[in-house]
């Protein structure tokens, strides 16, 4: 296959058309993927997630930036950066904006940012993220960094994507009960405080600390879900707290020290492995939930879903007489109806 | 399944420091339900041609008030070419001199915007020159 070729060859406009081509769920896309899914597996990816402008881009630059030319002796790491903005729910369209922040990376051909629009999922990322990552894994990218939509407290996927997940936080972002909530937090592997040199940076880190102490005594808090084994004592991972000033470039060394030490804490522990088991699971889930949502909704006959929608808004079904009614219409018999809402 | 969206860089090269209109056109193609790249102030045509390619962008339009016009968008055109990116539509808007705009035309940009052109005649012109390219390539 020619482009799969040119993407390993190294050539950047076959890799563009590539993402383009599965951004767009193209078959030809999802052909080239396949040829090249055996070569993935060799990056490091890396989740870059927080509320809107806590300085997620301006950190994955200088994380970059750092890795491009690292002070201490490490080799420097080619970098591949996926950035997700909000598609709109109105139009449709979208205004990716964060290649602004990374106008320090453009010349070098050690880097390849591209932007992405959510395009209706929810959850941080967009649809196609996690191929497009496969891509430039399989392309030859040491490191990937993906940032994700600015995220309130329930847009985990990126933990789910990722091998590393940063949580960005910035001074006056609420109190020790927030930072008790589920969500967000539970998927650090890093938190940095950013913008630390303003006003609250100390109550800040009080609060995270706070937290990681309710949370740590008893080992690592990842959900059972995740099929992430539980490390024995002693090997825990506790994320670190960092402080940095992003658009300064303060504090990044120390973040970059931190990831090389938590790929390398997830290979000693055989973590690594879990991880990408638990990993590639959730992508295979999602891409089974998609494609069985999709062939039931062809196999309904025309406008009965719209009927049903009717019969609710008339309050003649409760929704879950509507879910029993669409899905004893479908091919599949109603016993053993497979759950396809979850 | 077709899930195509029109891809547009929007970038302002060159040293003036006046967004807004690049600006506004952005916000207008976002609400066509267009995917705008905006890379910011003060890029070079190298720059810009880096980031088309990476994005694989269909259209770039270039935002100008420095004057400077007549050197930057051949170099735009210039790298976009020796990327393989020949196919890329480009669009002018800013401060152009009407006699400078035949030039302009004749390197190969699509066309030229002046200060108050309605944003739906840039929309418009955008949707139906990608759709002409791309049934040229079809």
């Amino acid at each position: 296959m020619p482009l799969v070729d040119e993407v390993l060859a190294g050539k950047r406009l076959a890799l563009a058309r590539l993402l383009s081509l599965i951004e767009n769920d193209a078959p030809e896309g999802w052909a080239a993927l396949d040829a090249l899914y055996p070569r993935t597996g060799q990056a490091h990816l890396i989740g870059v997630t927080g509320a809107p402008g806590v300085g997620k881009s301006s950190l994955v630059n200088q994380i970059a930036r750092a890795l491009r030319r690292p002070q201490d002796g490490e080799p420097p790491r080619t970098v591949a950066i996926v950035a997700v903005d909000p598609t709109s729910p109105f139009s449709g369209g979208a205004l990716l904006g964060d290649r602004v922040r990374m106008r320090d990376l453009s010349g070098d051909p050690g880097v390849f940012i591209r932007s992405m629009a959510s395009r209706g999922a929810l959850g941080g990322l967009a649809p196609t993220t996690a191929a497009v990552v496969q891509a430039l894994d399989a392309a030859g990218f040491e490191v990937i960094l993906i940032e994700t939509v600015g995220a309130g407290q329930a847009e985990v996927e990126i933990a789910r994507l990722a091998h590393t997940t940063i949580v960005v936080e910035s001074p006056g972002g609420g109190d020790d009960i927030q930072a008790i909530k589920a969500g967000l937090l539970e998927i650090a592997d890093l938190l940095v405080i950013n913008k630390a040199d303003r006003p609250g940076a100390d109550l800040t880190e009080r609060a995270l600390r706070s937290m990681l102490e309710l949370g740590y005594p008893h080992g690592h808090h990842r959900p059972e879900a995740w099929a992430v084994a539980e490390p024995p004592p002693g090997e825990t991972w506790v994320p670190p707290i960092l402080r940095t000033v992003a658009t300064e470039g303060k504090g990044i060394a120390e973040v970059v020290q931190a990831l090389h030490a938590h790929a390398a804490y997830l290979r000693a522990t055989s973590r690594w492995h879990a991880r990408e088991q638990a990993r590639l699971k959730d992508i295979l889930d999602h891409m089974l939930q998609a494609a069985l949502l999709a062939r039931w909704q062809a196999s309904l006959p025309q406008g009965h879903y719209q009927e049903v929608v009717q019969r609710l808004l008339r309050r003649e079904l409760s929704p879950h007489q509507a879910l029993e009614a669409l899905l004893n219409l479908s091919p599949f018999p109603s016993a053993e109806t497979p759950r396809l809402i979850p | 399944m077709d899930q195509r969206k029109i891809r547009v860089l929007i970038a302002k090269p060159g040293l003036d420091g006046h967004d807004r209109g690049a600006k506004i056109v952005a916000r207008a193609l976002r609400d066509a339900g267009m995917e705008v790249i905006y890379t910011g102030l003060r890029q070079t045509p190298e720059m810009i041609a880096e980031a088309a390619l990476q994005e694989d962008v269909d259209v770039v339009g270039l935002s100008i008030l420095s004057g400077a016009h007549m050197t930057l968008v051949p170099r735009v055109l210039e790298l976009l070419r020796a990327n393989g990116q020949e196919h890329v539509l480009v669009f002018v808007g800013g401060i152009i001199p009407e006699e400078d705009v035949p030039a302009l035309l004749a390197m190969g940009v699509k066309a030229v915007y002046g200060p108050g052109t309605p944003t739906q005649t840039i929309v418009e012109d955008i949707r139906r020159a990608v759709l002409e390219a791309q049934g040229s390539v079809a």
